[in-house]
Order: C-alpha cells, then sequence, then structure tokens
C-alpha cells in the first residue's frame, strides 16, 4: 500500500515536473518561434530605442549651450543613480537584440528568394528607406560603437581627467573630452554622416514598428506615419547639429 | 509594334535558366501582354524554337495564373491589373522589355515563366475555412447581422485572386498580404470568429514552413496586388496573431 502510494506520489511529481519543462520550454520557443514574433520584437525594442534617444538628445542639449557644469551633472547622473543602471542593462540589451535579430531575419530574407531578379525596379512601389533598413541599421550598429568607445568607455572604464564644480563636488569633466572629440573635423563629418542614415532608419522604422504590432487604424495610422516623419527629422538635425556647432564655434 | 523582348528560359525546375533575346513584331497596341506572348510563340515555332512557356487562365483578371514579372515589376507597369489586363499600349514601339518569372524560393520555377505556387494552396488548407455542418437545414444567411464595415472589410480581403504577385514584388518574397487577406476575409465574419486564434496560429506557421521571407513593411504588396488588397490586413494579422499567441492554450 505505502509503496504504491509512494510510487503514485512520485509519479504525479514527475509529471508535474514533466508538465512544468514542457511549458516552460513552449514559451521560451514561444519568443523566437515564429516570423511575427521575431518582427515583434524588433518593434519593441526599436520603440524603445527612440524613447532613449529622446532622453539621450535632451541630456545632450547642455553642449549646445557650452553649460560644461549641467552636462557634466547629467553624465555623472546618468552614470551612478541606480534606477538609470538598470534601465541602462535594458538599452544594452535592446541593442543587441535589435542587431541580431535584425541580422537573423535579414538572412532569411535574403534565402526566400534564391535566385535575383535580372531587372528588379524597387523604387516603383517602395520608399528608398523602407527597401534599405539593414544598410542603415548596420551603418547605425557601426557608428554607436565608435560612439560607445570614445564616450561611454571612457566614461566608465577610461582615465577621464577629474574637475571640481561650482558646488564643491568631483566630477568627471566628459565635456571636454566631448569638445575635444567634436573639433576634429573627421570625426563630427562622420557623426552628421552616421546621424543621416540613423534618420533614414526612423524615417521607415518608426511607423513600422506600429504596423508591425498591428497598430493600423485610420483615425490614427496617418498621425503616426506625420509623427514618425517629423520625429526622425528632428532627431537626426539636432544629434547633427552638436558636432557640427562644436565644430564650427 | 515591334519590341525586343528579354525573356528568361529555364528547360525545367533543377535546369539552370537564362535570358534569351527575341525580337517580336505586328503587335497591335489593343493586344494585351498575353497576346503579344501569343504572337512571339507563333514567331518563335516558324523558327524552330521552343515557345515560351507561361501560367494563363481566364485572360480577364480574375484568376491569378498570367505570373510575370515585367521590366522590374509584377504584373508590368500597371496598377491594379494582372498581365492579362496590361496593353501594349503601355510601351513604346520598339522598346526592350524584360520578362521573368516570379521569384521566390516557395515559388520554385517549374518551365520558363511558370512557377509552382501550391505553397499557397497549403497556407489555405492550413486554417483558411470555416467548419460548418452544411448538411441539411442550412441557417439563413442574413440571419446573422453583420456590420456594413466589416462584411466590406471581409470582402474587399475575399477580392484576393492568390496570383502571388505580393510575393514576387516583395523585396524579402513575404507572403504576408496573401496570408493576412485569407486570414481577414473570414476572421472579420462572425462564422469565422469561432476558429480565429487557431486560423491565424496554424496559417503563419505554414507560411513560415513554406521558406517564405519576413515582412519589412515596405508596403511594395498593396501597390502591385491587382486587387488592391490593403496591407491593414497585415497590421490585422499581427494583431491577431499577437493575441492569438498570448491567449491560446
Amino acid at each position: 500500500m505505502l509503496l504504491t502510494m509512494n510510487f503514485l506520489f512520485a509519479f504525479g511529481l514527475t509529471f508535474v515536473y514533466e508538465l512544468r519543462i514542457t511549458q516552460i520550454m513552449t514559451i521560451s520557443i514561444g519568443l523566437v518561434r515564429s516570423s511575427l514574433v521575431r518582427k515583434y520584437w524588433m518593434a519593441l525594442t526599436g520603440l524603445f530605442l527612440c524613447s532613449f534617444l529622446v532622453v539621450h538628445l535632451l541630456g545632450n542639449l547642455p553642449l549646445l549651450m557650452e553649460d560644461k557644469e549641467s552636462f557634466n551633472s547629467y553624465a555623472h547622473f546618468m552614470t551612478n543613480f541606480p534606477l538609470i543602471k538598470i534601465i541602462s542593462y535594458g538599452l544594452y540589451l535592446s541593442i543587441v537584440l535589435h542587431s541580431v535579430d535584425g541580422l537573423l531575419l535579414t538572412r532569411s530574407n535574403k534565402k526566400a528568394r534564391e535566385t535575383s531578379y535580372v531587372q528588379y525596379n524597387g523604387k516603383a512601389n517602395a520608399s528608398w528607406s523602407s527597401r534599405n533598413m539593414a544598410i542603415l541599421g548596420t551603418l547605425t550598429l557601426v557608428f554607436l560603437i565608435i560612439h560607445m568607445k570614445s564616450f561611454w568607455y571612457e566614461m566608465h572604464f577610461g582615465n577621464i581627467p577629474v574637475y571640481t564644480n561650482s558646488s564643491g563636488k568631483e566630477l568627471k569633466d566628459l565635456y571636454s573630452i566631448t569638445v575635444a572629440a567634436f573639433e576634429q573635423p573627421w570625426y563630427s563629418i562622420f557623426y552628421v554622416f552616421a546621424m543621416m542614415g540613423l534618420g533614414f532608419h526612423l524615417w521607415h522604422g518608426f511607423a513600422s514598428s506600429f504596423q508591425t504590432l498591428g497598430i493600423n487604424h485610420a483615425k490614427y495610422t496617418p498621425f503616426i506615419e506625420i509623427f514618425g516623419k517629423a520625429f526622425s527629422v528632428i532627431i537626426s538635425l539636432a544629434f547633427a547639429s552638436i558636432p557640427l556647432y562644436i565644430l564650427l564655434s | 509594334m515591334n519590341f525586343t523582348i528579354n525573356v528568361w528560359r529555364q528547360n525545367g525546375p533543377k535546369e539552370k535558366g537564362k535570358i534569351a533575346t527575341y525580337q517580336v513584331s505586328g503587335i497591335s497596341n489593343d493586344m494585351s501582354f498575353l497576346e503579344m506572348i501569343d504572337v512571339l510563340n507563333e514567331q518563335l515555332i516558324t523558327q524552330n524554337i521552343n515557345p515560351v512557356v507561361f501560367d494563363h487562365d481566364c485572360r480577364e483578371g480574375i484568376c491569378g495564373m498570367c505570373s510575370m514579372f515585367i521590366n522590374g515589376e509584377a504584373h508590368g507597369p500597371g496598377r491594379g491589373v494582372t498581365t492579362c489586363q496590361l496593353h501594349m499600349r503601355e510601351f513604346k514601339d520598339g522598346d526592350t522589355i524584360t520578362i521573368e518569372p516570379f521569384r521566390a524560393k516557395a515559388f520554385p520555377v517549374i518551365k520558363d515563366l511558370m512557377v509552382d505556387r501550391s505553397s499557397f494552396d497549403r497556407i489555405i488548407q492550413a486554417g483558411g475555412y470555416v467548419s460548418v455542418n452544411t448538411s441539411g437545414n442550412l441557417p439563413d444567411a442574413n440571419a446573422t447581422p453583420i456590420e456594413k464595415q466589416d462584411a466590406d472589410a471581409a470582402f474587399d480581403a475575399a477580392t484576393c485572386i492568390g496570383c502571388g504577385a505580393c510575393v514576387a514584388t516583395c523585396k524579402n518574397a513575404s507572403a504576408m498580404l496573401f496570408t493576412s487577406a485569407k486570414v481577414s476575409q473570414l476572421s472579420l465574419l462572425p462564422q469565422g470568429k469561432i476558429e480565429a486564434n487557431e486560423r491565424v496560429l496554424n496559417m503563419v506557421k505554414q507560411m513560415d514552413m513554406e521558406g517564405f521571407g519576413n515582412c519589412t513593411n515596405t508596403g511594395a504588396c498593396e501597390v502591385e496586388c491587382p486587387k488592391g488588397i490593403s496591407i491593414e490586413n497585415i497590421a490585422r494579422m499581427n494583431r491577431e496573431f499577437l493575441g492569438a499567441s498570448i491567449t491560446s492554450k
């Protein structure tokens, strides 16, 4: 009797355990299972990165006002405030996910047409930016790596001169590093070029991510499209103006 | 009118194909594109050359068989037309016209311009139906009230003739417009709502298995679609798939 109960108990446990494993596996396979799910990740990470662009731009506006104090306080806050640190890990993850997912999707898109057309008139029915998202994305990623090496890496692990601000606090002087970097013409020109790429990437990407998430409505879609285009122009021009301003002033 | 025709010649699915150049003369500008091919084939036969194999059936724009990629566009330069509805007056006398088969891994070439589109049939088999008992007492078709907007949207989606122009023109060879039209035409109506979750999951799964590419929302498909199917259907499918993935057991 006891043996039977023991057996039943063990069997039950194994069953429940196996059920759990299957469930967890189903969920984790579900996250990458379908082409559509992979696109949802693309859209969600893309929109999250868009929200980062806004914060990043606002934080960097002191560069245009030559406000060393605000800029260095902002840089200090962004590298030390705990909540920002947590969000920043989400940001790194988003960048990696968006890039890897984009790479995988592009690879499977290339595989879907083994023999290419002799003559293909892409511009007849689709915008240039929508047809070149992978190239524009790669350009943005290359820019991002160089950009993070120049400032993010230096701020976190490099030797940045420390100075004392007006309230007597010791801060890393990222402002001087930034200004020195942008005073190099080739460096600034590369930034402007990369921001144009980012602008075209957003020109299509912003509204496209809503479509991917199934948000398409006669009332709201025209607004989303116009907002996305305005967003891409404003963000790219505003970011490009920073190195240009420093270079020319 | 006289034309120089560059046409894809491929003897069989496993053979290597290449572009062949022929001259065709005595074309009337009232002829449809397929009639021009008929004349070309007559002329080829007299020269002891195998005629160009191409798909065609109704020749009035409702069957979707005429799968030609003309001068870099699916069904040629016209809008809202199939190849049989394209007239030679769209071209200038002496033009060089390049004709290729619809190209996608999921549409293998059978011979010359004829491709195997049975992957579309398998997507429909995966869920493009409504399970209704049709033996005996049929309910009155008008007994179920359906909102006019929904009925119209379902009908618009149902006008898809499954020609494959969306796949052919998509730079990723994605079948999202086709699949989403087939999902939408049923899920918008009360009879189709019952199996909506299962349908969208199964049809998308089949679409992925056939080796089509992923949608990047370029919108080229809706421009080239002879029936003007809107990419709103793609958004609807994205929305339904997301909901079904989360809520299905």
